[in-house]
Formats: structure tokens, sequence, C-alpha cells
């Protein structure tokens, strides 16, 4: 393919699709690539090939150094040392996103990019193209046109902030897919999608490949490189594990490689904990009726017992979190009674639930759940400081004490107690969260997506600790958009399906067929 | 299948910046409307309505250069400064240096690029926060205003006042007065050069590469900055576009009062600010329009003048009353767009 | 090892206003030997005082040091500035004044004990923050743009107060307060400072304010779901930066006995600010140093008194004060030192200590 610059303003994945012979031509190569930051060696001399035509898993660990090459490729950081060699254009210099832009490189990245309060058409071709006047009548005829091409519901002229999180995904990939590029990065864009939106996602992976773009793909979930990827790459703390073929990495291989050990631990791990054997183990320790609040979901019922795992399950957005949320009062609750031990409460704000016993860890780490600024102790008392109260400050020693005692328990990694959190890898961010709320003892415990985004070895750390917990008697809520979690944690699932409880599994029907027929519906 | 809402109704459709618009331009309408109504005299006279941009062609201009510094995410508080250094800059030149029109022009505009050059390299490249860098802008133009003349005075140069006495009859329009002779309405050249000016923001804002950016910068700069815009650039031309704009409101202020003073333009930046978002511009940036901010000096002034004819003539009302109309439209925005924002998440 | 107690000092957050106002005590100390002479005079009415020019700094640093608390508090939890503490000054002075003259504007005696008079200025100011606090907390509008009402119609609200009179206090003893008390030779400002200095100390060792409006200030969604009430502790922030400013309010008043609604406190907004942006603090919020703030608040006194002792007009002030600033912050951004370490990483004798 001859080098050829981005100029235009209208969507030339319309123009000219041409379909390549898929040669087995190396479109990118990155070589001896190191990158450090203060303490760290985030990348040591790693090696990544990119084929036209493929779709390149990059797998590993947080904190393996998957950002941190997909950045560095992006013009994001800069390398310390190290080769960057495009098809047709030898060795780069990328210094900034605007450079990969130019060279064909294109990112989507898992929290949305776009502004949103411009158009959506606007938003495909802001920062591209040259010439310094606005054509609108073209850019959005083009828009539209490609929109419908792609079967995005959103119009040309629509402002994006009033598009729902999935379009708006959408549309980040449809501009990325538009600006002729060789090399397609996703990082992590299927997280904020359901089945639906991943499935066409998907099918515009596969046209993109059958056109010769090169995909890089970052994702957690297993299932999606397994069906759509050719290759993976996997890295681990910073160097490079190795580059395989899918068909010769099964995935309990793949696992191995990316924690550095055999595991057997994604096998079953219910049966190592005992049930809680209390004598008040169906004592109902939370307990709702016609729960409603202003999050939009129906009116629901719910109950907990002593020492259970339970769980919400259902599509992204049929209202797990919002369920949730009510509970923990989260969102303004408009309907309903709560009763707590069998005792009627109010819960109208989170301090309530605080206060009854309940904790919540929030869907959104970034949004909801760090106090990015603020160190790692600060965050891990926060929950109990607030409870205990405001003219009870703890001691420093006692703060530390506290911090220090699970930083040990869950295996923080972190520098030292006083290290902000904003600097702590994603799975250890989460173990911050959760240790904050460990430390207020509470007898209900919800977790909502605590594996998200996480390492696998986190994930499965989590898994292993909410089951013990509820053997020692606390109850947990427990949603994860992966039903094998779920399936492996929980002993009763409410299933969800638009905003509404559609049903309740437990005991034998806890199957993988038997959810998806009830969140399908109909039988 | 799942489908992806969509919001029909027309508030959702609506863009922010044209929402926001709409109830600017009723309110004015309503405003005027109403003074025409309840007061009349004065009101019903189209020299009125001329007198109002004649007195305010300058906040005009400035407002327009704040709106696009606020629309881009930024904020600067010189303007007031700029404009009262600029006025006394060319007042000294013309009496004490004999100067030149077109050199007191070229003053006027060196000022405003000077202070763009400076206070957009300082927010723009050395990330430094918009506020404290044109907060130090603003006391150094008052300061040198002092330094470089301290007592006020008139300019008397005949040339500059042939010019500043300059009216520009408006065809059509004028009145009967009290002797029974028609008096054409009239405008002032700073009115011209605003009109010319707001049309000019106009068409950048809407039709220019750069005025997009400018919205896309200040709706997030995370993202602009992902889709490939020069972030630190658009900042800096908006920081210089308004500095410019500073300098020609300047020089208009001084046509229009035709003296040097260290108290000019006192609390300009505030009102300029006050009209862009009367004028439907958010502090937080990524949204506002010119025709907004042009409406919002106007719903300003005319709400000025509906107190001084009320006989509400103390001075202190005047700063009451603006007060009053900035906290009634900053609760309509408030609203709104907790109103849109709850619309769309059910 | 150097290196590591090198980068430790460097990156205090009270290096930068230390600094500053050893630079300061420099330049003076080589303009004039005598500057930190302190000499004991006696006033008009005949007692003891101390002066020099840092008895001066210490006395007319005050106010600024005062609100610096309040602003502090506001910056960090709610991301934005007050920009109406000067005009509430003039409000609550003016209210201070109906109170204590009566509504007229020359009164024999005064008309009310002046502890009743301050509470009812502590009252007026707390409702002016609480009203900026309700704009910014519950309508969620941009604290500078919200304040920006009271900054627009204080000083016509102030002058409203007192039908635009300029009342005079009788009583001698109510410039005690923005004086000297008889037989004190320190300035009575100087312990108003410290005691304010002591009550936030308390408070922010006794209650969870710090951690709270840190929260607030880094996260508000986090907050709320960590059972804080955000709103009511940006609306605490504010009521708090209104009680700093009564008691501004009362020094500002207490030095004339009178007040003039248009010049009062004239620009301490700006101060305030600068105080805290000083101080190292991120105007944007969130982390915060109380100490830094209040030693920021002293270095821009300095530097007035300093540029005063350089035969600066009054008037032309400001613009010395902008260049300070504008250095000053230029030296602090985080852009120019990086810039700053790498040039010195070049430089052979750092290179060495690297190796």
């Amino acid at each position: 393919m001859r080098q050829e610059s981005v100029r235009t303003t209208a969507p030339r994945f319309l123009k000219e699709i041409e379909v390549m012979p898929v040669e087995e031509k190396q479109v990118l190569t990155m070589r001896g690539i190191n990158k450090s930051f203060p303490g760290v060696k985030a990348l040591q001399n790693v090696d990544f090939t990119l084929n036209k035509g493929e779709i390149h898993a990059l797998m590993g660990e947080n904190g393996a150094g998957k950002s941190t090459l997909i950045k560095v490729l992006t013009g994001v950081y800069s390398k310390d040392a190290g080769t960057i060699c495009l098809d047709g254009k030898g060795e780069v210099q990328i210094h900034s996103p605007q450079d990969a832009q130019r060279l064909g490189i294109s990112t989507v990245y898992q929290e949305i990019t776009l502004c949103p309060n411009l158009t959506v058409a606007e938003n495909m071709f802001i920062g591209r193209g040259e010439g310094r006047l606005v054509d609108w009548k073209s850019i959005n005829a083009d828009t539209e046109k490609l929109l419908k091409k792609l079967d995005i519901p959103a119009k040309a002229t629509q402002q994006l902030a009033n598009c729902s999180i999935a379009v708006q995904q959408m549309v980040a990939i449809a501009r990325a897919v538009d600006m002729d590029c060789k090399v397609l990065i996703l990082d992590e864009p299927t997280s904020s999608l359901d089945e639906q939106e991943v499935e066409k996602l998907f099918g515009l992976m596969r046209d993109l490949k059958a056109m010769g773009v090169g995909i890089i793909f970052v994702t957690h979930f297993l299932d999606q490189v397994y069906e759509v990827c050719d290759k993976i790459t996997v890295l681990r703390d910073g160097q490079l594990v190795g580059e395989y073929e899918i068909k010769d990495l099964p995935r309990v291989q793949l696992v191995a490689k990316m924690l550095g050990k055999e595991m057997d631990d994604l096998s079953d791990i219910k049966g190592e904990n005992a049930a809680y054997a209390g004598k008040d183990a169906d004592e109902k320790v939370f307990e709702a009726s016609g729960l409603q609040s202003n999050a939009g979901i129906k009116p629901f019922d719910f109950y907990i017992q002593k020492g259970e795992v339970n769980g919400f399950t259902g599509l992204l957005g049929s209202g797990r979190s919002e369920c949730v949320r009510s509970i923990f009062g989260a969102d303004r609750v408009i309907g309903g009674h709560v009763k707590v031990h069998g005792k009627e409460v109010k819960i109208s704000k989170p301090l309530d639930a605080m206060k009854n016993g309940i904790a919540y860890l929030p869907e959104d780490r970034k949004v909801d759940g760090i106090i990015g600024d603020l160190s790692v102790r600060d965050n891990i008392i926060l929950a109990l400081q607030v409870l205990t109260g405001f003219f009870k400050p703890f001691s420093k020693a006692k703060a530390n004490a506290f911090a220090e005692e699970y930083i040990k328990k869950l295996n923080i990694k972190t520098a030292s107690a006083d290290t902000p959190i904003k600097s702590l890898s994603g799975g250890n961010q989460q173990k911050v969260i959760l240790a904050r709320w460990l430390l207020m003892h509470p007898e209900y415990l919800i977790l909502d997506e605590p594996t998200r985004g996480i390492d696998v070895g986190t994930k499965v750390d989590i898994q292993k600790l909410v089951l013990e917990l509820a053997s020692e008697g606390m109850s947990v809520t427990f949603i994860s958009s992966e039903t094998d979690e779920m399936l492996r944690t929980c002993s009763r699932l409410v299933v969800m399906r638009d905003r509404k409880v559609v049903g309740e599994l437990s005991g034998k029907d806890l199957t993988q067929n038997k959810i998806m027929s009830t969140i399908a519906g109909g039988e | 299948m799942k489908k992806i809402k969509e919001n029909t109704s027309i508030f959702n459709k609506m863009s922010d910046t044209n929402l926001l618009l709409t109830i600017t331009i009723v309110i004015f309408f309503l405003m005027y409307i109403g003074a025409v109504l309840f007061q009349g005299g004065g009101f019903t006279k189209p020299q009125m309505f001329f007198n109002i941009l004649n007195a305010n062609a300058a906040l005009i201009i400035t407002a327009c250069g704040m709106s696009i510094v606020m629309i881009s995410g930024g904020i600067d508080i010189s303007v007031g400064g700029v404009v009262a250094l600029v006025s006394m800059c060319c007042a000294v030149y013309l009496d004490y240096h004999d100067g030149s029109i077109i050199g007191s022009i070229l003053i006027a505009l060196g000022i405003g690029l000077a202070y763009g050059l400076v206070q957009g390299f300082l927010v723009a490249y050395l990330d430094i926060q918009p506020f404290i860098v044109s907060l130090a802008g603003m006391f150094f133009a008052r300061g040198m205003t002092t330094i470089v003349n301290t007592a006020p005075f008139n300019v008397e140069d005949t040339e500059f006042n042939a010019l500043k006495l300059t009216r520009i009859n408006v065809p059509g329009l004028g009145s009967v007065n009290k002797k029974g002779i028609y008096v054409p309405a009239y405008v002032e050249i700073g009115v011209i050069v605003a009109l010319i000016l707001v049309v000019l923001l106009f068409l950048v804002l809407r039709y220019t590469r750069l005025g997009r950016n400018l919205y896309a910068v200040g709706g997030n700069k995370q993202s602009a900055l992902m889709l490939g815009i020069n972030v630190k650039r658009t900042k800096f031309l908006s920081h210089l576009i308004c500095s410019l704009l500073a300098g020609i409101g300047g020089y208009v202020y001084f046509l229009h009062v035709g003296s040097g003073a260290a108290s000019h333009a006192m609390g300009m930046e505030m009102n300029a600010i006050a009209s862009s978002i009367i004028g439907g511009t958010m502090l937080t940036g990524g949204v506002g329009n010119i025709i907004g901010t042009l409406f919002g000096v106007l719903s300003l002034s005319t709400i000025q003048n509906i107190v001084a004819s009320a006989g509400l003539d103390q001075a202190w009302w005047t700063g009451i009353t603006i007060a009053a109309m900035l906290c009634i439209f900053l609760l309509i925005q408030s609203i709104v767009m907790s109103q849109k924002k709850k619309a769309l998440k059910i | 090892m150097n290196k590591q107690i090198l980068k430790k000092i460097t990156s205090n957050q009270l290096f930068i206003p230390l600094m500053a106002l050893i630079l300061l005590a420099v330049i003076n100390l080589i303009n004039d030997p005598g500057f930190f002479k302190v000499t004991v005079g006696t006033n008009n009415a005949g007692n003891p005082v101390l002066s020099g020019y840092l008895i001066t700094i210490l006395d007319y640093g005050s106010e600024l040091a005062i609100l610096a608390i309040g602003m502090t508090l506001v910056t960090a939890a709610s991301g934005g500035q007050d920009i109406s503490v000067g005009a509430t000054i003039a409000i609550a002075g003016s209210a201070m004044l109906r109170v204590l003259c009566g509504g007229n504007s020359r009164p024999e005696t005064i008309k009310a004990p002046i502890i009743v008079a301050f509470l009812v200025a502590c009252i007026v100011g707390m409702l002016c923050g609480a009203f900026n606090g309700m704009l910014v907390a519950i309508f969620k509008i941009q604290p500078m743009i919200a304040t920006l009402i009271l900054f627009t119609a204080g000083r016509s609200i102030a002058a409203w107060i007192n039908n635009n009179e300029l009342p005079i206090v009788p009583d001698p003893k109510f410039a005690y307060f923005g004086g000297f008390i008889p037989g004190i030779p320190i300035p009575t400002t100087v312990f108003i400072v410290i005691a304010c200095i002591i009550v936030i100390a308390i408070v922010l060792k006794y209650t969870n304010l710090g951690l709270y409006t840190q929260a607030v200030g880094i996260n508000e969604n986090s907050s709320r779901l960590n059972g804080i009430n955000p709103t009511f502790i940006k609306f605490l922030s504010f009521v708090i930066l209104g009680l700093c400013v009564a008691v501004a309010a009362l020094i500002k008043v207490s030095r004339l006995s009178t007040i003039n609604y248009s010049v009062i406190a004239k620009d301490i907004e700006m101060d305030a600010i600068l105080a805290v942006a000083l101080g190292g603090n991120a105007l944007s919020g969130g982390k915060f140093n109380m100490w830094a703030s209040i030693l920021g608040a002293y270095v821009i006194q300095f530097l007035t008194t300093t540029l005063y002792k350089f035969n600066v007009q009054s008037d032309a002030l400001a613009a010395y004060k902008a260049v300070v600033v504008i250095l000053l912050v230029i030296f602090s951004a985080p852009t120019v030192r990086d810039y700053m370490t790498k040039l010195t990483k070049q430089l052979p004798m750092f290179r060495k200590e690297a190796a």
C-alpha cells in the first residue's frame, strides 16, 4: 500500500474499499521498546509485531505493560529506547497523538475520548484533515452515510452528550474506522457495550481485517479473545512472554502465561470454603419490598440471608447496578420498604446504609470509588472514619495500624501507606476500596463488578475472598459481567431484564444455559 | 433485540448552545417589550436602543473575546485593565506626543497583541491557571496605567475629537423631538466596528476549524488531545484573540469617552463575564455563542436603563440589579442543565 | 543521600512561600540593613507601641491571613474561589456600623455593645457565605461565577445598609481591634490572628473537616458513596469563609472607626486567592495545606510593604505585584520545574553526584 496522507474530510472508508490480498506482511513492528517511570520499569525490551489483516490480542495482567505499550505507540508517552517501524514508512518517530493519527494509527479507548458538547458529525471530523474552513453539508451527509452503514442509531447533527454511552463508543470506533487507518488499536472497547453491540463491533472488526487493517485488541474478556482474534501476544511485568497463534494456546495456558504460573484456581473454588453454618444461617439480614429509585428501575423485592452470596445478573443496562445502588441509598429511593434484621429502617442516603452495616463497592472505580490524590491510608480508613463521626478523627497511629493491617491482609502492592492511591495499578486500587469496606466490618457487602478491568490474579483473589467472608457469616451480593464468575461464587441469582427483576435461580438451576434462557425470556 | 433509546423531545434534541441562546434571546425581547409597555417614554424611541449600543460597543467587543476564552474553557479577567491601559496610552500618545490616529490605533492593537502573546503562552504552554495569569495581567494593566499617567485627562487632539463625534445615521429610523424637528437615529463608529467583529467572530466559530477546535477543547481537553487537536495552540489562540479584542475594545471605549484615566472600565471584566453568561456561554467551557453574547450585553444594559428610568437612580441599584439578573440567569442555566441531565438518564 | 533530603525539602509545600519570604528579606536587608529593626515608641494616645516594618507586615497582613484560612477551605472543597470577600467585608462592616451607630451617622455614644455588633457582623458574613454556598453547593454554579453576584452587588448593598452615609464610631475602645490596646505594645490584630489560627488548628485536629474537605474536593461522587454529604461540606466551607470575612471586617472597620464602601478591602479577594496559590495549593481543589496559605498571606503583605519601602505609589503597586506573582507562578509551574530539573541534571557538578 502506498503511503498516503490523511487529508480527507469525507469518510474514506466509504469511498474506496479495496479488498486487499491478505499477505503475510508486517504493518507494524516494535523492537526493543523500553520505558520506565520513576521507580518502575514499565516496559523492558518488548517486541511486538502486527501483520496486515490480523486481529492481534494484547494480553497481560494489570501492570503488565499493555497500556504503556499502547501509549508509547500512540505518542502519549515517549519511549526511552527501541524502534517503531511502520509498513512503507520505515522507522517512525511518534511524539504525539496527532503524529500517530497522521501515520495511520487510530485508537479507541475504554473511556470515551470524544467531546460530549459537539455533534456526532463534529466529533467525526474534528482534529483531522486540512483547510481552515468547514463544509457542514458534506460532513453531515458523509457522517449520516457512515452511521447508516455501520448501523449506529444516531443522527449526524445530534449532540453527542444526548447519545447513550454505547452509541458514543460506537461513534468513536466509526471515527477510527473512517480515518483510513492501517493500525487500529481497540483498548478495552467492549466494557461498556452489551452483547449485541459487541457482536456488531466484531462484525466491523472482521470487515476491517478483510480490508487489510491490522487490529490490536486489548480486553479482559477471554471469550472475546477466542472469538475474534488470530494471534495473542502476552506481556508480564513489563516483559514479553511470547507471541502465539490462537489455536496453539488453549485458554488455561493463556491464563498461566499471563500469571506466570500454572493455575488451577479458575476451576471450582466454591468447594474450598464451607458454607456458613451458624445457627442464624437463615436469618434475613436485609429485606426489601417494592424498592424503587429515581434511576428508572421497576420496583423490586429482594432479600439476603446471613452468610449467603447472591448476585444480580442480566445484560448491561438491565438495571443490576441500579438495584444495588437503591439498596445502598446511592440513588434517591422513591418507594418501598426496607428491613434490616427484620426491623424496618429508612435508607435514604449512603450513610444510613452504612449505619445499618451495609457496604457498597461501586461499579466505576475511578468515578465512584477512589479518591485519587489522597493516600492509600486515607482511602482505607475513609468509610469507617465517616461512620465513627465528624468529631472523632482517628489518631495517626490508629489510622496507620488500620492501613498496614489491610495492606498486608489483602496483599496490596504499594510503596507505602502514604502513596496516593492514583499511582497504584487498577487491581490494587480495587483492593484498597475493598479494604475500605472490610474495615467497616459490614454485615452485608455489595460488590458491583469488583473484577472489572483488573487482572486475572486479582480476580481470583477477590472471588476467593468473597467465599471466605461468606463462610464467616457475612452476606455478600456479587455482580459481574462474566457469568462463570458469578456461577463460581453465588448460591442464588436474581435475573434482570429491561430494568425489571424477571426471575430467581438457585440450586441446580444455576447453570449457564438456565441463566441465558431466563435473561432472554420466553423459554 | 435491545434498542438504544433515543430522546425525542425538542428539549433534548437541541444542543446545549442553541438551547441557552434561545432562552437568552426570548428573555431579552420580553424584557424590552416589558420596558416599552410599562416604562414607555424613552424606550419607544429607536435612539434609546442605539444609545445602548453606543455606550456598550466596547463591552460588546470585550465580551465576545471573553466568550471565546470561556468556550475554550479558560477565563481572562484582565480585559478591563487592558481597556484602561489602552485608553491611557492612546490619550498620552495623542496629546503629549502629538501622535496620529493611525499611530494610536496601532498602539491599541500592539498592547492587545502583547497581552495575548504573554498570557496565551503562560496559560497554554506553561500550563498555569488562566485565572491567576489574567489576575496578574489585570493588576499589571491597572498599575501600568497609573505609571503612564496618574491623573485622568481629556484628549484635546482635534482630529481625534472629530472622529469621536462622527455619527452614522441609521436609515429609516428616527424620531421627532419636542421642537418638531425630525432627528435621525445614529450610531457611533465603535458600534460599526463592534457589529463587524460580532459577525466575523460568529463566522469564525461556526465555519472554521479553529472555531470547532475551541469548542472541542472546552468540552473535554483530554478527548480533544486524543482526537488529534493541538490543544495548546488552540488555548493559546483563544487567549490571543481575547486580548486582541480587548485592545480593540479599549480603543472603541477610548473613542467613546475621549479620555484616559486609571479608573476607566473598572469592573468591565465582570460585566463581560456576566454578559457572556447571560448570553448562554457556560464557564465550564464548550458551550456558547457570539450572538448570545451580543444579546447578553444588550440585556444587561437594558436592565440598567430600566433601573435608571424607574427613578432608582441611586448608584447602588445598578450593582444590585445586575447581580440579581446574573443570579437569575445562572439559576436558569443550572436548572435547565440539571433537568436535561435528568431527562437523559431515564 | 544529600539529594534525597534536598528533594524532600523542595517538594514540601512550605518551600515556595518560605523561599519567597527569604528572598524578600534578603532584598530588603541589602537595601536597608535596618529593615528588621523593631523599636518601641509611643502612639498618639501615649501608649507604648512597637513599630518597624516587621510589625507593619504582621499587623496589616492580619486580614489577609484570616481570609486565607477560609479561602483555603473553599478552594479545597469546591475547586473554585470566592471573589466576593472584599464586597462581603463591606457588607459585614456596614452592618456592624449600623448596629453600633443605630442608623445615626454621628452618634454621641455607641448604641449597642461592640460584642453585639460583632456577632451581627458574624451572622451577616455567614449569611453571605451561605448565599454563595447555596449557589455553589445546591445549584452547582461555579464558585467564581456564583460569587460574582455578591462581588457586583456587595458594595451597593453595604451602602444601602447605612443609606450611603459614613457613620463614625465614637467609642475609642472600638479602635483597639485594629490598633493597640493601651499597655500592650503588640498590635491587637496579631492576637486576633493567633486566636484564629488556634481555632482552626483545633478544628482540623479534633474534627474530620480536613479529610472531608479534601475528599469532596478530589472526588465528590466517591465522597458521597462513603457517607459524606458533599453539598453540606461545600456549603460549610463558604459559611466558614463568611465567618473569616466578619473577623476581617471587624479589623478593617476598627482601623478607621468608619467605612468607605467603594474602597474598603478593595482587591483583597485577589490577594487572598494569591495567598492560597502561593501556599502551593492547587486552585482546582483537593489537597490543601492551611499553614502554607497563611504563610502565603504574609508573603504577599511582605511584598506590599517592600514595594512601599521602595517608594512605589499605592496605585502603581499592582503592576509590580503582578510581575512578582507571574514570576512566582512561572517558577512553580510543573512544566517549568521539570525543565529546570532536566537542566540541572545536565550541569557537570550535578551529573557527578548522580553517577
